[in-house]
């Protein structure tokens, strides 16, 4: 028989939390449309290095494997990005997987990124209906206005682009692109559009979107291909509008 | 008087839906979910919800989104429990609308609706090919309103383990663990409601994602839960076929106009549009799987002689798909490396979603008092096989009857006491020693190796086809995998985010499970629905015009299985039949 083709993986791996960082090697068997997660897969079924020593399975989140979940993000060759979509055939060798260090780390690729949830909080990232029971039919919305909303609706708080981010980090409180762009979008609802002054506000505050500092890495990772900085610079201006508002209100 | 306290277990779109409704009410909602309820697997919902909107001029009714789902289940469906959900399904759209869904909408920016499986009229809701992404997104973010006004507490990563009965039975408390820190706790509450999704993952590779794995059905079926019609899996016909999951490719696509060929004599043979002459393209899962199955196995006419067909979108106008289906041609694009907007795709059925599931009443109510289960997890309104888009709307209403069920149990006096210190304690023991035991298994097996097997075995024996001495093997490979799992090794001995631990306890709970759906399928000697024996072509009413019940039997780890007669008074059964209209109901 002859000699299988093997995928060379180079991880970054780590214990917990506090723990130092490592590195081990893995070679796991090719095959057509080979993607990261299933190579991790396979890593699991087999957990011995490429040297021969036995170790434990690397530890990863994954849910959905067709990148609607954004549970698998990490970083690869380099880059934030989803390990599901991304097919060994498409990147160069040695693959060199880490985790996103924006996020603290749990153990080995997997991380903590429950600080962008609490950010949907501060934004108000939500539409304030009564209840959820029958009341109204919703107004009609201008479909080309609806269509934008459904870009930005894909964001699957994967964290991407807060990993790509330079604003993003021990030395800023920016809670990033992604949560910052949720603001426009329920702003852009004819019925979350009543709130939009306290979302404008919140985004005056510390963290907001003054720090954004335009470096347009965010528009660059987006798996989902929202057009971030677009939004970003929008948002931008109805922050100024409102600032503006506040000073001729008091 | 103290607060209503209600365990909701799942954060899909069900879980989330009964959250809501138990907010509403007064009571406050600790949530468990393996994952931030954002990524749960409703997501994967692609196509649509279906709802009579009756926009489209077609006097599209609900008593007809009523008739076609339980023609569709092959008339195994709970009939008053089905009617329900049709006749809410428009007020649950308003409601959706009204929380934000980007719904795709029509020049004019009403919904617009789309055609969908063994449904005439055009009645399914959609927002592009993510339409259960955004559904999720929606409540999603209410419920984290409800979380900031403190009614709701989040337990993201934390796994159940099993449900906790007082002395009287009933069920008033959970076990679960923290799946960072391993740490096991006991949790109080007046009532527990189940969400958790389907067992798509006991059969390896199936559209579902990596969590759908069943296992919390299994626990409380191993406690005296009941599970129904557990042998009606839906095979979806048109799947990316591939080695670590197949990726659904929506219905959506066939009701936008896609069609499904191969090659016959060296011409395009549109064998769906040739058998179901009525239908065509649009004909129900379970009758397209079968179609594409024959095809490819009997006739050996899949492309190249391998088990797949052309799903072709090719003939429509790309700025017309990129806008109704634009998320999953860009999926197929990125996984596979055609264009379907150039190309036709190749695609093959797989296992999808699970008709069956815990036996509830029309309430939401399990067998064991004060718990309930609601979505996928449950049994309810779909039959023998479930039409497509009608998942998201049963996940969505099973919620809106689990929630306020819920509440009712905790304001009534039949829950009886509340546990004591000692019985939290002592439940909470025993998932730890069985944790310490897994951690401390030294055998020769792997778990996910095991866990391969399992997948191949059920796929290929409890799929499409079921032939009854193929299954009595089937029951006598599972069994052996049982033993085997006695003989795992497990390799990572910690107590840090030990994933291979917690598999293994899943796995087990897999493994009987599958007993379930075995063993039901072995003893429904007939043809209906999903479920399709060549020794028995036709549905027998006489016979098996009844739910099946597996109960757990201890001794033997196998289940018993018993038949119940449910409700089905309203729309006489009838022969069902796709190549011709629909007749009279």
């Amino acid at each position: 028989m002859s000699e299988q083709k093997t995928v060379h993986f180079i991880i970054e791996r780590q214990d917990g939390p506090d723990s130092k960082p490592y590195t081990e090697e893995f070679l796991v068997p090719y095959r057509p449309a080979l993607n990261v997660v299933a190579a991790l897969m396979e890593i699991q079924k087999k957990p011995v290095t490429k040297d021969g020593k036995k170790t434990t399975p690397v530890v990863w989140e994954c849910n959905c494997l067709e990148k609607v979940c954004g549970a698998c993000m990490m970083v690869i060759n380099g880059k934030a990005r989803q390990a599901c979509a991304t097919l060994v055939d498409q990147i160069p060798q040695p693959i060199r997987l880490a985790p996103a260090r924006t996020f603290p780390v749990i153990r080995d690729l997997q991380i903590d990124r429950s600080v962008m949830f609490e950010s949907l909080k501060r934004i108000r990232g939500w539409i304030d209906v009564d209840g959820s029971w029958e009341v109204n039919t919703a107004p009609i919305q201008n479909p080309y206005t609806a269509a934008t909303a459904y870009e930005i609706a894909h964001c699957m708080t994967c964290g991407c682009c807060l990993e790509a981010c330079p604003n993003v980090g021990p030395q800023s409180d920016f809670i990033g692109p992604a949560p910052t762009v949720q603001a426009y979008l329920f702003n852009l609802n004819p019925l979350g559009s009543f709130n939009k002054d306290k979302r404008l506000n919140a985004l005056m505050e510390k963290g907001g979107i003054t720090s954004c500092g335009n470096s347009q890495n965010c528009v660059q990772v987006c798996p989902k291909n929202i057009k971030l900085t677009t939004y970003l610079a929008q948002l931008n201006r109805d922050v100024n509008k409102q600032a503006l508002k506040n000073i001729f209100n008091k | 008087m103290s607060k209503k306290n209600i365990i909701v277990v799942g954060g899909g779109l069900s879980g989330l839906m009964a959250t809501i409704k138990i907010c509403e009410a007064g009571g406050e909602v600790k949530l468990f979910s393996y994952c931030p309820v954002k990524r749960s697997h409703s997501l994967c919902a692609q196509g649509g919800i279906n709802a009579c909107m009756n926009t489209k001029g077609q006097n599209d009714t609900t008593w007809e989104h009523f008739d076609d789902t339980v023609y569709g289940g092959d008339f195994l469906a709970d009939q008053t429990a089905v009617k329900g959900m049709c006749e809410a399904a428009p007020k649950l759209i308003k409601m959706f609308d009204r929380m934000g869904v980007p719904f795709t909408r029509t020049a004019e920016g009403v919904l617009d609706l789309r055609n969908f499986g063994g449904q005439k009229n055009k009645r399914t809701v959609f927002a592009g090919s993510t339409t259960g992404q955004q559904l999720l997104y929606a409540l999603d973010e209410q419920v984290r309103k409800w979380e900031v006004k403190g009614n709701v507490k989040k337990y993201e990563f934390w796994e159940f383990i099993r449900i906790i009965k007082n002395d009287n039975g009933i069920c008033r408390g959970i076990v679960a663990q923290n799946m960072n820190s391993m740490e096991i706790e006991a949790f109080r509450a007046d009532a527990v409601i189940l969400a958790t999704g389907g067992p798509g993952v006991i059969f390896g590779r199936c559209t579902a994602s990596t969590i759908c794995n069943g296992s919390a059905v299994s626990a409380v079926y191993q406690q005296g839960a009941e599970i129904g019609n557990s042998e009606f899996i839906q095979i979806h016909p048109t799947a990316i076929p591939g080695s670590d999951k197949n990726r659904l490719m929506s219905e959506a696509c066939r009701g936008e106009g896609g069609r499904v060929w191969t090659y016959k004599d060296g011409k395009p043979w549109y064998f769906l549009e040739e058998m179901y002459p009525a239908y065509g393209n649009l004909v129900p899962r379970d009758i397209a799987s079968r179609a594409i199955y024959d095809v490819c196995v009997n006739q050996k006419l899949g492309i190249n002689g391998e088990n797949r067909v052309y799903l072709d979108l090719s003939h429509i106008p790309a700025e017309y798909l990129e806008r109704k289906l634009g998320g999953i041609l860009e999926m197929y694009s990125e996984f596979v490396g055609d264009d379907p907007r150039k190309v036709p795709m190749q695609i093959y059925p797989s296992v999808h979603y699970s008709m069956g599931g815990i036996w509830v009443d029309t309430k939401h109510n399990t067998n064991i008092p004060a718990l309930l289960a609601s979505g996928e997890c449950d049994y309810q309104y779909h039959g023998a096989n479930r039409l497509g888009a009608n998942s998201l709307l049963s996940a969505a209403y099973s919620g809106t009857i689990s929630g306020p069920e819920a509440i009712r149990w905790s304001e009534s006096d039949d829950i009886g006491e509340e546990l004591t210190d000692e019985q939290l304690a002592a439940a909470k023991q025993t998932c730890v020693d069985e944790f310490e035991n897994i951690i401390n298994m030294n055998g020769k097996e792997n778990a996910h190796e095991l866990h391969h097997e399992l997948g191949d075995l059920m796929n290929r024996y409890c799929t499409i086809v079921r032939v009854n001495k193929e299954l009595d093997l089937c029951m006598d490979e599972l069994k052996k995998i049982l033993v085997r799992w006695n003989d795992i090794g497990v390799n990572d001995k910690g107590h840090w985010a030990n994933q291979e631990a917690m598999f293994v306890r899943q796995l087990h709970n897999m493994i009987i499970y599958a007993m379930v759906i075995c063993k039901a399928a072995r003893m429904r000697d007939e043809s209906r629905g999903a479920h399709y024996k060549p020794e028995f072509p036709n549905r027998d009413d006489e016979h098996f015009l009844k739910t099946t019940i597996a109960s757990y039997n201890a001794e033997t780890h196998e289940p018993n299985i018993t038949y119940r007669e449910y409700d089905h008074s309203l729309i006489k059964p009838r022969p069902r039949r796709y190549d011709v209209a629909k007749g009279g109901k």
